[in-house]
């Protein structure tokens, strides 16, 4: 039964099924009206951009699509789920397979890196032996190039290394679906390369599905299957890289210039 | 007739913290129990607050005894000056002081660490990980506020007096013996137990009003420093509306 049910995942995985599904989703902030009507689909295994200005909602959808903001209508169906209609148990079983980077990393100041690393797997996997724990954050601190931190505070990292261990956190439960809440803010042109670089390493070994945030067309250039334009709250435009580029609409041309 | 914009405010903002203290109470006795989370912060709270509170009762209790004497000098009642402060430290001054330094040092610290964490997204990435901010964050800090501060009174009390009979012997020769048997002759019941339950509700305010401002922080490092403000200044308000409600309490119940 279990060989079948894995014979299955490992078949739809193949056929690209939709891993999340969002449809008419409206959320607006008193009179502002952030997302109207947005729809979006997300492939397996593919990196999906969400391209728009700042102030454009591109945060708010993320963080609806997590559960971390409340809309007030629409659909948002991650792996299967309805996320809206889940209580906090059913959403938190959800989330363990989602993995979240937060655009100021979100680092926890009090604790060391392990802590860090530590902190969601304790909370997820609760049976979880500190064998296992130690061979997880050492596996996700050697994927970002970083197990030498492994007992240092954040505070003493630099900018580009806090964001490579807020990667590794989010990379410790082995999340099928990972948001990336524009991970090249704040880095110099070449560490935000590097990260892109390592976010497409990293997609590749765990063959998980991504949404990414952005308005650094250099990491839309390098990290996009699809892009998604979010102007007023709706998708205005999508496409692949090349095909938006080409596009003779002054609105999207406007980001590639 | 629509209210004033500062009365309305502070409405709204009474409004708000009660709630937040109503959910306090919800969450508080629903598992699952971060017992890890409220040790360490009984440790932070309590054990790393004691040198402060420490120092400043004994200064208070050797000052307040050295400010007396002159006045019970001109009166001819020297020899009440162990009872005198015995009764005004545990009765009034010690909880009260004691509970104004907590409010300034924890008060003003749990406002600006909730108060950062919101801002760098912390609390979001916390609840991302499975886990709920409010029960990890507000209510282990809030309870052991709650229950570390009369501990902290206690041992404050106990401090000042001991630097009261220093004062005593600065210009004196009291024994330990004596001195200390003139303070616990005059102590009834009814002076300790009051101020011993009385600490609980300073802790509790405290706790729950830095949490408040904290967790309710505006966005911004200028945020942060607004809460770790306002969570001291109303905590203080605080603390002395509770001592009046508390005296008035006492005082109807004959426990003076």
């Amino acid at each position: 039964m279990r060989e079948q049910t894995l014979i299955q995942a490992e078949k739809e995985k193949e056929t690209g099924r939709d891993v999340m599904v969002v449809k008419h989703l409206f959320k607006s902030f008193g009179s502002n009206k952030v997302l109207n009507d947005f729809n979006l689909t997300l492939g397996n295994g593919e990196n999906l951009v969400v391209l728009g200005k700042s102030g454009s909602g591109k945060s708010v959808l993320i963080k609806c699509i997590i559960g971390l903001l409340t809309p007030e209508s629409g659909i948002i169906e991650v792996l299967g789920q309805q996320i809206t209609d889940l209580d906090h148990d059913e959403l938190d079983k959800v989330r363990a397979k989602i993995g979240f980077l937060f655009q100021s990393n979100a680092l926890y100041d009090s604790m060391t890196v392990r802590q860090n690393l530590e902190f969601p797997l304790r909370r997820h996997w609760m049976q979880v032996t500190q064998q296992e724990v130690d061979q997880l954050v050492q596996e996700a601190l050697e994927d970002v190039g970083l197990a030498h931190t492994i007992n240092m505070m954040p505070a003493e990292l630099s900018g580009g290394m806090r964001k490579r261990i807020a990667l590794a956190r989010t990379l410790i439960l082995k999340p099928e679906i990972i948001l990336y809440d524009e991970p090249t803010t704040g880095l110099d042109p070449i560490t935000g390369k590097e990260i892109i670089q390592l976010i497409m390493t990293i997609q590749k070994k765990y063959r998980s599905s991504s949404v990414i945030i952005s308005h650094d067309m250099n990491c839309v250039r390098l990290a996009a299957d699809r892009i998604v334009v979010l102007i007023d709250g709706r998708c205005y435009a999508q496409g692949t890289y090349d095909e938006l580029k080409r596009n003779g609409d002054p609105v999207i041309h406007q980001f590639f210039e | 007739m629509e209210l004033p914009v500062k009365t309305s405010e502070f409405l709204k903002q009474t409004g708000e913290a009660s709630a937040f203290a109503g959910r306090f109470f919800k969450e508080a006795f629903r598992p699952r129990y971060e017992i890890a989370e409220f040790t360490r912060q009984c440790f932070v709270i309590g054990y790393k607050s004691f040198p402060l509170i420490g120092l400043t009762g004994f200064i208070m209790g050797l000052v307040l005894t050295i400010q007396l004497r002159p006045s019970l000098i001109e009166y001819g009642v020297e020899s009440q000056l162990p009872a005198m402060v015995g009764i005004a430290i545990v009765r009034e001054i010690g909880p009260v002081i004691t509970a104004l330094i907590f409010a300034g040092k924890i008060g003003s610290s749990i406002g600006a660490e909730l108060g950062s964490m919101k801002v760098t997204e912390q609390i979001d990435a916390m609840e991302v990980s499975g886990t709920n901010p409010f029960k990890y964050l507000v209510v282990t800090r809030v309870l052991a506020a709650t229950l570390m501060l009369p501990v902290l009174v206690m041992l404050g009390d106990a401090i000042s007096l001991f630097g009261s009979y220093l004062g005593v012997n600065i210009r004196g020769v009291t024994s330990f013996n004596l001195f200390y048997t003139q303070v616990f002759d005059v102590l009834a019941f009814g002076d300790v137990l009051p101020a011993f339950i009385k600490s609980f509700f300073f802790g509790f305010a405290v706790g729950i009003i830095g949490c408040y401002k904290g967790y309710y922080s505006a966005k911004g490092t200028e945020g942060v420093g607004q809460s770790a403000n306002s969570a001291v200044v109303v905590s203080s308000i605080v603390i002395f509306i509770i001592d009046l409600v508390v005296v008035q309490i006492t005082d109807l119940l004959n426990l003076n």
